[in-house]
């Protein structure tokens, strides 16, 4: 006996659905689509391929031979251990917030972790390769430790006092001899400038935004002053004022290292454009918020302190991320009065003897470490926008 | 915020907890602690400066330059040629690169940005993928790879890449064809701007006549009324005559020759913020609420009369505020020229101050050509941004 259903729908055709359906639908809709995507994909075979021949076929020794001037510049070679050390705290602290915060602390905990796991695979000494492998192990111990203790309070203190332990440490303090900011360089210099710009540029920018609000048109009308002279002229202008004036403006025999001159620079530049993001905050609170507060008692400091800027810089972490990323990216400028950053390092590299003509492997490889630090922190900013629920409410 | 009158001496609010003397001092010590910190740094300054360079004045301007710029939009000769014609030279060629950046960097972003909202998965990916690259790596190194990689590895001038057209690619630049101006060159420019008034007043009547075909392409027909007289006057004139490049011996003669440091520059702004126009343009545009472009698509209009009365007016609204910043970069982003070797007016001032010792003067200068360019840039933008402005009620 044969039985046989007859469903009551028929199927779609082949063409609307599944791999078929989805190439029809995105590549293929129109004939002026389908060209499109022709000309799409002559491109991307351009391009693609241009770029896999260049990284299989040239020679990556500028690299490989000048990869500690890369990282850490010409800080003394007996002392990179404070360098290494540095790193390995950040990676422990870094362990402790995969588990208390989860969220972007896990991605970036992952993200350092697939690092040294790609770094260790390739041909360094073997000091290295432990050094390496101890940070994964750190990473992993810091998250038993966070795991099991959950200590949230320790954590948050342990990382605001791990900005000056670091700085101090790779200074050299007490029986450590000094290592002067001139011998840093490469990364370690682009990481110092761009930390220091942010964590000192952002109370100074609050501190305008707030006295660009002011009630009190003496401060007014000096804060709009300082934002927009300093918004209106380029950083290097910025730069080559602070290398060649700082000296000039101090009292004699007081000398000021250039990296230092060069930090000053980036921190009272990017204070005015802070300063602009956080007035767009500023202005988007509601005037009842104020005087809701004001007429619960509360003076005009503590409104501004516990009312508006706490609801106001929560809505200013997006724009304000995008404000340190280029800060990131401009610390690149340094190159040009003559410190030794990234990109500095880069130059120089490019224009060794034994590597003249080999600046597509060097501008390549610093490039990808901008690109890689840079798309970090804007996917970090896009997943804290999710988790505090900006632009929701 | 004010206390109400006192009605009796004893209930007077001493002078030191009355809100409005207090007010009146916190301003004055504001002002008087910045102005005594600015005093001291001027008072450092004068100390230095008198060591360095003498009194302040800008009398040096004067004195002939003496160094050799490559690139004079204007005739230039450094042995007679003061430092202020060479520092006007400086601003010229910053303009000339700034205007072609902004031109371009609009087109660059605009297709850009429309690619991003493509239909097409490819074509919007890859402008996606453009996008993350170009904002997320330094403009420093943008430009190193365009000048060293890029335009320097061309061919040399005897081997030039010769597209159609007379244009040729080589590493000493981009040659194309231009033109020369013969003496009739002024009469032709006043008989083409009084072509405008023509073309005004025939703009005026058309707007009175009753037939649609006339009235509502006006515009069209004006423009060419406009386009006939002056191109009748060009025919009858021959104001210009074609000059095209050509080889000779080791560099091109005639036609219009581009630097390769020009091209560098141009290519790396172009490029660099074409990357934030296309995110900009693609906000606006998402911006425009689907449900207002389905009722007008519902209300009759055809799909381009519902993009240009409807989508652009709307979408320009939100577009046209970042993009002045962004032009703004692209204007102080310029001084980056300096890296590559571009005689922009920030590399001119450099070399001009590292031959007078003129700090403050040079800076200063340099401060204020670019605070100029700035404002006046804004200024344009802003007459712009009233006319799309939403008309409250």
């Amino acid at each position: 006996m044969q039985s046989q259903t007859i469903p009551d729908t028929l199927k779609p055709p082949a063409t609307s659905v599944g791999v078929l359906g989805w190439l029809r639908k995105n590549l293929f809709s129109t004939w002026f689509n389908a060209l499109l995507t022709f000309f799409a994909l002559y491109v991307i075979y351009v391009l693609v391929s241009g770029v896999w021949n260049f990284v299989v076929t040239t020679d990556w020794g500028v690299i490989t031979a000048n990869l500690r001037l890369f990282m850490v510049g010409r800080y003394p070679m007996e002392q990179t251990w404070r360098v290494q050390a540095s790193v390995s705290l950040f990676a422990f602290l870094l362990g402790a917030s995969w588990a208390i915060w989860r969220g972007i602390a896990r991605s970036a905990a992952i993200l350092l972790a697939a690092v040294f796991f790609t770094a260790l695979v390739l041909p360094f000494a073997l000091n290295d390769r432990l050094w390496m492998a101890g940070n994964l192990a750190l990473i992993g111990v810091g998250f038993a430790a966070g795991y099991f203790t959950r200590a949230r309070r320790v954590l948050v203190w342990a990382w605001l006092a791990s900005l000056p332990i670091i700085a101090l440490l790779l200074y050299g303090v007490g029986g450590l001899p000094r290592v002067a900011t001139d011998l840093w360089g490469g990364l370690l210099l682009t990481l110092a400038l761009s930390v220091v710009g942010i964590a000192a540029s952002f109370p100074l920018g609050v501190l305008l935004a707030v006295g660009r609000q002011s009630t009190y048109p003496a401060m007014r009308v000096f804060c709009i002053g300082y934002i927009e002279l300093v918004r209106g002229v380029p950083l290097i202008t910025v730069l080559f004022m602070m290398q060649i004036m700082l000296p000039l403006f101090l009292p004699e025999g007081v000398t000021v290292e250039s990296v230092v001159r060069a930090m000053v620079a980036f921190v009272l530049f990017t204070a005015a454009y802070v300063a602009e993001v956080v007035r767009g905050g500023l202005q988007a609170i509601p005037r009842g918020q104020m005087e809701a507060a004001r007429a619960l008692g509360l003076n005009g400091i503590l409104t501004l302190l516990l009312i508006v800027l706490p609801q106001a810089l929560r809505l200013t972490i997006p724009a304000m991320v995008g404000q340190f990323i280029s800060l990131f990216k401009d610390t690149s400028l340094v190159a040009i009065v003559g410190l030794l950053d990234l990109a500095g390092i880069a130059s120089a590299a490019a224009n060794q003897p034994d590597f003249l003509g080999r600046q597509a492997e060097v501008y390549l490889f610093i490039a990808l470490i901008y690109f890689v630090f840079s798309t970090a922190m804007s996917y970090g900013s896009r997943r804290l926008e999710k988790t505090l629920g900006v632009g929701e409410r | 915020m004010t206390s109400p009158a006192p009605s009796s001496v004893s209930r007077a609010v001493p002078f030191y907890r009355d809100v409005r003397v207090l007010r009146i001092l916190a301003q004055i010590v504001f002002v008087a602690l910045i102005l005594l910190f600015f005093w001291y740094l001027l008072n450092n300054m004068t100390r230095g400066l008198s060591r360095v360079s003498g009194a302040f004045s800008f009398a040096f301007l004067d004195n002939a330059a003496s160094f050799a710029l490559s690139e004079t939009p204007l005739p230039y000769d450094p042995a007679t040629d003061s430092y202020l014609i060479a520092f006007l030279i400086g601003v010229l060629n910053t303009l000339r690169v700034v205007v072609a950046g902004i031109a371009l960097a609009t087109l660059l972003g605009l297709v850009a940005g429309i690619a991003q909202l493509s239909s097409n998965w490819l074509v919007s990916k890859i402008a996606q993928v453009y996008v993350e690259i170009f904002r997320n790596t330094p403009l420093l190194i943008q430009l190193f790879v365009w000048y060293f990689i890029g335009v320097l590895s061309l061919p040399r001038v005897r081997d030039s890449l010769a597209l159609p057209g007379s244009i040729y690619l080589s590493n000493r630049g981009l040659a194309l064809p231009w033109f020369t101006t013969n003496e009739t060159f002024t009469l032709w420019l006043i008989v083409a701007f009084a072509a405008i008034a023509v073309a005004g007043v025939a703009y005026w009547l058309l707007g009175r006549v009753k037939t649609p075909l006339l009235y509502e392409w006006r515009g069209v027909w004006a423009f060419l009324v406009w386009l006939a007289l002056a191109l009748g006057a060009a025919v009858a004139l021959s104001p210009v005559t074609p000059s095209l490049p050509e080889i000779r011996g080791f560099n091109f003669q005639n036609g219009l020759m581009l630097s390769p440091e020009y091209a560098a520059l141009l290519l790396g702004l172009v490029f660099y913020t074409g990357a934030f126009i296309a995110d900009i343009v693609r906000a606006g545009i998402l911006a425009v609420p689907r449900g207002i472009i389905e009722a007008s698509r519902a209300l009759g209009l055809t799909y381009v009369q519902a993009l240009r009365l409807i989508v652009i007016p709307l979408a320009l609204r939100v577009i046209i505020p970042p993009l002045t910043n962004q032009y703004l970069n692209l204007a102080k982003n310029s001084s980056l020229a300096i890296a590559i070797g571009y005689a922009d007016v920030f590399y001119v001032s450099n070399t001009i101050f590292n031959q007078t010792g003129q700090t403050l003067q040079v800076i200063l200068m340099i401060m204020g050509a670019y605070l100029i360019i700035s404002l006046t840039l804004s200024a344009i933008m802003n007459v712009v941004n009233a006319r799309f402005k939403l008309v409250e009620r």
